[in-house]
Order: C-alpha cells, then structure tokens, then sequence
C-alpha cells in the first residue's frame, strides 16, 4: 500500500506537472484511523494529500456529474475495479466522453475489514480500459454465492418480505444520502423532488418512504454497478442494496445483462430483444 | 395502536367492501377495445377506473404506486400486442419495464397479482370484458390491499411508523 501510495503521487504529479489533467481526482487520509475521504489535487504539492489503502471504500465517478467539479477543466479520477464500471455507465448514458477523462485505475483485492461482501464476488479487480494502471494484476476468483442474500429473502413468504421492508423502510429518514452518493442518481431534479405533482411524498412515513425507496432502485435498473455506497452511508441501516442487488440479478437472468462491463452497451430498458423477451405473466 | 385496530375493523367489513381497480389503457388498442365492449354492451363489473395513456410505454411505474397510495386494491396496464404499438416500440419496452416493476413490488412484500399487464386490442371488446371480470373477481379474493390501506390518507392513520 505504502508502494501504491508513491506510485499514484508520482503519476499524480506527473500529470499536474505536463498540465495534462487540470485536476486528480483521489482518496486521501483523513483523521489518522486510515479513513480515506475524497482528495481534489489541483496543484502538483497537493498530491502528497493524496493515498491508497484498504479503506477507498468510497466511488469518486459521483464527482464527476458535479458541475462545480466539471468546471475545473480535464479530470484525472482514481478509481477501483467497480468505480470503472460506474465510468462505463456514465459514458454510455453521455453524461461523460471517454476522451475528456485521464483514468489512473488501480488493482484492487478488496476494501474492508472484514472484506466487503462486494469484493468477494468481483470479477474486476483489474480494472480495464485505463490511462494508466497502479499495482500488480490481481489473481482472485469470484466467490460463488453472489446472490445467496436475495434468494433467501425471496425464500421468505410474501408477508415476511411486507414485514422485514416495512419495518426497514419505515425508519428512513429521507435524508437522501444514498442518492447523493450514486455516480448513477444525477438528475438534476430527482423525482422526489418534483411536486407539481408530488410523485413521492417527501414526509419520512413508510407510505412515503415505500415510493421512494422502491423508484429509487427502480430508476437504477440496469445501471446500478453495486458499488455498495448507498447502504454504506444509510445513517439508518437500511439493506437498500438488497433492492438493488435484486434487480441486478433479475437483469442478469431475464435480460443477461450486467451494468458497466463496457462504454457503448445498451441498457436493459433502453432496448429490447424480440428473441428473448416473452408475454409471460401478462395477460 | 388503537386506531391500527380501528382501521383493521374498517377494513374487514366485506359487505362493504368492493375492489378499487385503476386501470391505464394505452389510446390506440386497450381503451378502444374498452369502447367497443361498451358498444357491444357487454357487461362487466363497474369496478374499475379507466385512465387512457397514449401508449403503454408511456406508464411510468410510478403511475402504480401512486395508485395504490391513492386505495387502489389492483392496477392493471393494457396496450397492443406487441407488435401494433401505434408508435412501434413503446409496448416493447413496456414488456421489460412493468414485469420488473411487478417482481420488485414482489420483492418488497407485495402480492405481484395485484399488479396485472395485458394486451388488448381494438377489436377484443370480448376479451377486455371477460378480462375486467377476471381481475375484478381476483381482488375480490385477495380482499382489501391492506398495506397500502393502512398508510393511506383515507384511513386517517398518518402516524403509522410500524
Ligand atoms: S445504487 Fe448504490 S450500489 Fe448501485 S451504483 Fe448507486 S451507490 Fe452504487
Ligand atoms: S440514506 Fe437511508 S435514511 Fe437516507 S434516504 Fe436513503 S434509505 Fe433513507
Ligand atoms: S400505442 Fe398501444 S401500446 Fe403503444
């Protein structure tokens, strides 16, 4: 990690310096417990605020959808396996060019302690398709059971489903973190917000809280990467990446799709396949 | 706690009760198959609340959640078949967009009958009546939607928080 650390400054400085990026994009310590927090490099002596350890939990790609970020000129943006997925996501919905971006991917075995439950069932902890790339390839399988969580809560009867969310759900607070913090929730005006006419209630009661919770993973559908952010910063608790990891799956099977694997995919909503969608279950 | 008993005993009054079913029918085929069985006259329970789209692919999922926080006990969507979308495609999308909707209202704990899609087309008035009666009858056997019920406006049970 030290090595990483000198690794990234270096090609940090090294871009500042050429003036081939305006700007890195990066995690950096804060506190001396090893958290990391976003770091924005815009001279070449702040790359020493700049690190890598095992605790880059978070997704910079949100950043790049913040126009007072944009501003700033060309990006140079840190990001792990996952993050380059959200990259991927952003570029095919034209949010972002390839060419306007300097990727530095790193070779990732995983964030956490315990590990993440994510890394355990990656399969890109080489990122792909990078300017430049920071540490050793990285030889670990994918673990089987991805999908072990939601199929026991689709084990579950209908009630007990009604009555695990309902609990969970009522106790959101709609702060709106977990949308804040999506690289994929960029609307300029989120549903949630539009009230003329109101399409979610905005008072935090499970009526309410149901809508939103449920339009919110809708709306990320096929483009959600599982970055895992949104429930890492749920202040209550709330297993909302469950709802998405749902539809994850239910891409993968019905439409055989996985979100961010490439920069001109389509997404499962916005095409549809005449050899492999049917009627079933409508009447 | 009271009133949750009190909307419970509202609710379980079957004599008095009898389905809400909201239903958005795309303009070209569903709601002129709906306007043919009128003119055919043939019967069917007057249950159902008709709201024409311009095209199935219009629905917005939110459409369906409003209408069950508005006491809907069941939505149903209609378009064409697939194939005759008035504007070529919008079924097609419809036909991957609403069934996923229906396996996450699923997910969270919602019985999927209550969401029902179908295609109807202008010429099967038959079809869309003996349809209506179908899911009319559907929700009357899966009863009141008491989820939604209990966090609706109607119920004065605002302060539902579990
Ligand atoms: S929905 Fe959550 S897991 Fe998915 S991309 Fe957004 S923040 Fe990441
Ligand atoms: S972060 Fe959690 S509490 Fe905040 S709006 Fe999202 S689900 Fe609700
Ligand atoms: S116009 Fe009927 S489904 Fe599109």
């Amino acid at each position: 990690m030290q090595e990483l650390t000198a690794q990234l400054r270096e090609k940090a400085k090294e871009l500042l310096d050429a003036k081939t990026v305006d700007l890195v994009i990066g995690y950096g310590p804060t506190g001396d417990n090893g958290e990391m927090t976003a770091v924005f490099a815009r001279k070449p002596e702040d790359v020493e605020k700049l690190g890598l350890n095992g605790q880059c939990f978070r997704n910079l790609a949100v950043y790049l959808n913040k126009p007072e970020v944009r501003k700033q000129g060309k990006p140079a943006i840190v990001v792990k396996g996952c993050d380059r997925r959200a990259l991927n996501v952003l570029i095919r919905e034209r949010r972002l060019a390839r060419e306007d971006l300097h990727i530095i991917g790193v070779n990732c075995d995983g964030v956490g302690e315990p590990l993440m439950g994510k890394c355990k069932f990656c399969s890109v902890h080489n990122p792909e398709e990078c300017d430049d790339v920071l540490g050793d390839q990285i030889e670990m399988p994918a673990e089987d059971g991805q999908f072990d969580d939601v199929g026991e809560m689709e084990q579950l009867s209908g009630d007990e489903r009604w009555k695990f969310w309902s609990e969970k759900l009522g106790e959101c607070i709609r702060c709106y973190a977990c949308r804040q913090v999506c690289p994929m929730c960029y609307c300029k005006r989120c549903v949630v917000e539009k009230n003329i006419p109101q399409w979610v209630e905005t008072s935090p009661h499970l009526r309410g809280n149901l809508s939103w919770n449920v339009i919110r993973a809708f709306h990320l559908t096929g483009r959600c990467i599982g970055c895992g952010e949104c429930e890492r910063v749920c202040p209550m608790a709330i297993p909302i990446g469950l709802i998405n990891k749902k539809l994850t799956k239910l891409v993968k099977e019905e439409f055989q799709f996985a979100a961010g694997m490439t920069d001109d995919e389509k997404g499962p909503f916005s095409t549809f396949d005449l050899d492999i969608d049917t009627d079933k279950g409508i009447l | 706690m009271e009133s949750t008993q009190q909307v419970e005993s509202t609710s379980a009054a079957p004599e008095e009760w009898s389905p809400s079913i909201v239903a958005f029918l795309c303009n070209w085929c569903s709601y002129a198959g709906a306007d043919l069985a009128g003119m055919s006259r043939f019967k069917y329970p007057a249950n159902i609340r008709i709201v024409k789209v311009p095209c199935s692919g219009k629905v917005d999922p939110m459409f369906v959640l409003k209408a069950f926080e508005s006491g809907a006990d069941l939505v149903l969507v209609s378009g064409c078949h697939p194939g005759d979308c008035h504007y070529a495609t919008g079924n097609y999308h419809a036909r991957r967009k609403l069934p996923t909707f229906r396996t996450l209202l699923e997910f969270v704990g919602i019985d999927p009958r209550r969401f029902q899609i179908s295609w109807v087309s202008a010429a099967e008035g038959a079809k869309w009546a003996k349809m209506v009666a179908d899911i009319t009858e559907l929700a009357e056997e899966l009863g009141p939607f008491e989820y939604f019920d209990r966090l609706s406006d109607k119920r004065k049970n605002r302060q539902c928080r579990n």
